[in-house]
């Protein structure tokens, strides 16, 4: 019998009988990470990986009944042995490994590849089966290093600041812009926070993330010239907005994977589209899959229906997992999830 | 190349007309002549054809690529555009060629046409490789013919225009047929664009026709006219004729016709030929070529000698079917012959009469049809009303006539170049759209900024009203405009949600969205299945207080017929 199913809750482990990031509510949640599409309110017990408590308690409320394990420390529940792994997406993000009757599985939530300084490195795990995400599953999707990618955004910044233009980078409150704050050159001016970004600042800092000073956008008096040399980060939501209106004449960005594609930066209508994502990319994928020894996969998320026939033809016993991840907001600028229809093969 | 390149993405970036002015002027005072040839070429809409069948390219792309053909198209359908998804898989290299944009065109990419797939299999993985990223784009987008991007001609004038310390006009005069396909853009007709103006131009000009002076919408209540545009005395009023736009240029014994699109179609309209020998040199003249006859009387009228059907307008679905031909038979010039409808003279006796008010033109023109006295040359009747609401009154014939609504020039307007205001004004008064009700069930993936999102839409209505007992939706019309980028993205997740199945890039989804969709024309059709044809459907709004059972039956749109 499978370690792990598909159910109308979520991905439920029946031998140790509690979800993995289930999408209702349930009595026993097991939480790969803080983003809303993972993580949701209501559920009686949570368990997750011990650095992504802060974040948990100020996304789902203080009083949550959670327990938390440190990274690699296992816990036996119902003869089912489980511990978490660093996924490397963002702080406090795991995989899941499930031990059970001499079979492993590993659901990996979302997970990023190249090690970024804010969350612990991607660990792969050696497993039968290994559930994956598949946000960014098609070969057009491969990142540049990102110590490129920050260089652009320190030259568009740099370039603002001498035209007296404030630089706003609109990027996902949680995770990308703590990376963002920790990747740039923080020596070329002010750096402005939008009020949804301020208090992930908080819990980044007081986990011992590096980030440089910030100035919570609210608190500065409109006018103030400062605002000119500033780069400001702020939600995706926040553009258009009345609040943008503070910054006068202002540049603007948009850090994503999706912007990698000309109609999505289009679409966005920003004057700058930086290649900057927390999932892997094809590549990634591959490689991660590829690490995991797995001979069974099965795809979340995404470009479930490529992924799935791409492993197929490479040998592997792929299948899809219909759930409802890659929903939220914070993941999904604009579509963007190429499909969660498309559950086919 | 990559300074084309770098241009191609800023235009592409932005949507400040400024911003776009800024950037091709840095491009035109840094780019060398031969590159600034080609680049005003691609700029202002020209496209050599197709270097390289878009089946070799896509063959090429794949093996070179290392992917599956299946992985491609998925690719391909997530980026809805052929160059990006081929330059989104390449490996990637850094930038080597050191090349211009001329000598990549003409000693690279046009020696590519009509070589043998071997030759092309050898040649183009080697071109690519040289090639950054955003230059591969361009690069395969100039091969495919499909390099556009958001300027127009006349911000292209400007910006030439202002570096050169030129006139606009004057540029844009010398701009005409700079895309035709029989030139090949070149340092020295770059440098020919931005020269000094000389005294000898005019004699220079040849077949060459004026800009195109371009109207403006009105959409107001009649009610404010008065206030708007003063007394209807003051304009000179016609309707608004669906046709092709056209400038017919005779000088030196020698006739030219040019579409709008400033695309020289003299032989698509030999029945025009004529005129070359009853206009007098020196002339050009602006009006519609439209679809003329007398319409086959329906069988009711068929035996009534009392009223012979005059020659009118037909329907612009009549002439579209001459469009598209390649060769024009005797059949299809017997069943769509053309006239012209003038409704303007740019040039008289060799002089430039744009400068003369709208109606000491009119009724020049006006003479020289007499004098013309050919058949194929008519001109556009000038309406006259009591008052605007008169007008109005006239305009609700519209439909019946055949015409969009009507033109309203200002008496003592000028002549202007594009859609500019400054020399006078004109006005389309066109009437409202047809529109139905209709339901959303197929839908598939957009192009360019809606890559990725499903935002063409296929759209039906039921083949019998709401009391039939059994009933089905038939397709009827395409739609991919008229929506806002919001609604776009939750149509974009409910078609995502209720797929029901997929055919390649088609998703047919659960019928629950209802539409109203305007279109300008209605015709019965044999090549859909509906049996009829609508011209230019587009989404007016979205209606989400219907029910899919609420929607329209062909009925409605057979009653829209008569």
């Amino acid at each position: 019998m499978d370690l792990v199913i598909a159910r109308p809750e979520g991905l439920y482990c029946p031998a140790g009988d509690f979800y993995i990031d289930p999408w209702r509510p349930v009595e026993r949640a097991v939480i790969t990470h803080a983003h809303g599409d993972h993580a949701k309110g209501g559920n009686q017990h949570y368990l997750a990986a011990a650095p992504g408590e802060g974040i948990l308690r100020t996304r789902l409320g203080a009083d949550i009944n959670l327990q938390t394990l440190p990274y690699g420390l296992p816990l036996t529940h119902h003869g089912v042995t489980l511990s978490f792994h660093p996924a490397g997406h963002v702080l406090g993000s795991a995989q899941v490994r499930l031990e059970y009757g001499g079979e492993v599985w590993v659901a990996s939530g979302d997970y990023k590849i190249e090690p970024d300084g804010t969350c612990a490195p991607f660990e792969p795990v050696r497993c039968d089966t290994f559930i994956t995400e598949s946000t960014f599953g098609l070969p057009i999707y491969r990142w540049q290093p990102q110590a490129q990618v920050f260089a652009e955004i320190n030259q568009w910044w740099q370039a603002n600041a001498a035209a007296d233009k404030a630089s706003v980078l609109f990027c996902y409150s949680f995770g990308k812009a703590q990376r963002i704050l920790h990747g740039i050159d923080a020596s070329l001016g002010p750096i402005l926070v939008h009020g949804a970004v301020e208090p992930l600042n908080r819990v980044y800092r007081q986990s011992g993330v590096y980030l440089p000073p910030t100035i919570y956008a609210g608190e500065v008096k409109k006018n103030d010239p400062m605002m000119r040399k500033a780069l400001v980060l702020a939600p995706p939501s926040a553009g258009g907005s009345t609040w943008m209106r503070r910054f006068g004449d202002y540049s603007d960005g948009f850090a994503s994977g999706w912007m990698r594609l000309r109609g999505t930066r289009r679409r966005r209508g920003v004057d700058r589209g930086f290649v900057l994502s927390d999932h892997a990319d094809w590549p990634g994928l591959l490689w991660a899959i590829e690490q995991t020894g797995a001979e069974r996969v099965m795809v979340t998320h995404g470009s479930v229906g490529v992924l799935v026939r791409h492993l197929c033809e490479l040998g592997l016993d792929a299948q899809s997992f219909n759930t409802e991840y890659g929903d939220d907001e914070e993941e999904n600028p604009v579509i963007e999830e190429p499909d969660i229809a498309e559950v086919l093969t | 190349m990559k300074d084309f390149a770098l241009l191609y993405a800023e235009l592409d970036a932005t949507t400040s007309s400024n911003a776009k002015l800024a950037a091709m002027q840095h491009y035109f005072a840094e780019a060398a002549p031969e590159d600034a040839a080609w680049a005003v070429y691609f700029l202002s809409g020209g496209r050599p054809r197709q270097l390289v069948p878009v089946r070799i390219l896509r063959d090429l792309a794949v093996a070179f690529s290392g992917l599956s053909v299946w992985l491609f198209e998925e690719s391909y359908q997530a980026v809805g555009d052929l160059a990006e998804t081929i330059s989104l898989v390449l490996p990637e290299t850094s930038h080597t060629s050191t090349d211009g944009l001329a000598v990549w065109i003409e000693d690279k990419l046009l020696p590519l046409r009509g070589a043998p797939p071997e030759v092309l299999a050898e040649r183009l993985p080697g071109l690519w490789s040289q090639l950054d990223r955003p230059s591969l784009m361009l690069c395969i987008k100039l091969i495919t013919g499909s390099f556009r991007v958001g300027v127009s001609k006349l911000l292209v004038t400007r910006a030439l225009a202002s570096m050169a310390h030129l006139d606009s006009k004057r540029v844009a005069q010398r701009l005409v047929g700079y895309t035709d396909l029989s030139h090949r853009p070149s340092a020295a007709s770059y440098v020919k664009l931005i020269a000094p103006e000389s005294s000898d131009e005019h004699a220079q000009r040849g077949g060459q026709p004026y800009p195109f002076f371009l109207a403006h919408a009105l959409s107001q209540p009649v009610e404010q006219f008065e206030a708007l545009l003063g007394p209807a005395s003051h304009w000179q009023v016609e309707w608004k004729w669906d046709g092709i736009r056209a400038q017919v240029v005779k000088r030196d014994g020698r006739l030219w016709i040019w579409s709008r699109g400033e695309e020289l179609v003299t032989e698509r309209f030999p029945e025009l030929e004529s005129l070359v020998h009853c206009l007098p040199d020196g002339t050009v003249i602006d009006g519609e070529i439209v679809a003329w006859k007398t319409a086959r009387p329906s069988t009711e009228d068929a035996f009534d000698p009392q009223t012979p059907a005059a020659p009118a307008v037909q329907p612009f679905a009549l002439l579209q079917q001459r469009i598209g031909r390649k060769t024009l038979g005797k059949k299809i010039l017997d069943e769509v012959p053309v006239v012209v409808l003038a409704y303007d003279l740019l040039e008289w006796q060799g002089e430039d009469w744009r400068n003369q008010p709208q109606v000491t033109r009119r009724t020049q023109l006006e003479q020289v049809i007499s004098a013309c006295a050919n058949p194929v040359l008519l001109p556009s009747p000038v309406l006259t009303g009591e008052d605007w609401f008169d007008l109005a009154r006239q305009r609700e014939a519209s439909r019946s006539l055949g015409v969009e609504g009507m033109m309203l020039k200002a008496r003592d307007a000028l002549y202007g170049v594009g859609r500019t205001k400054d020399m006078g004004v004109w006005w389309k008064w066109k009437v409202d759209p047809f529109s139905v009700d209709a339901v959303l069930i197929y839908a598939q993936r957009g192009h360019g900024r809606r890559a990725s999102l499903y935002s063409d839409y296929t759209f039906a209505v039921w083949d019998a009203p709401a009391d039939a007992s059994e009933r089905t939706l038939v397709p009827f019309a395409k739609a991919y405009s008229g929506l806002t980028d919001e609604e776009m993205r939750q149509v974009d997740s409910i078609v995502r949600k209720t797929t029901v199945e997929k055919f390649g890039p088609v998703s047919s989804v659960k019928p629950s969205l209802v539409f109203e969709l305007g279109f300008e024309g209605i015709a019965l059709s044999k090549r859909h299945k509906s049996g009829i044809a609508v011209r230019f459907p587009r989404m007016l709004r979205w209606r989400q207080d219907k029910t899919v059972e609420e929607a329209d039956n062909l009925g409605t749109l057979q009653d829209l017929l008569s």
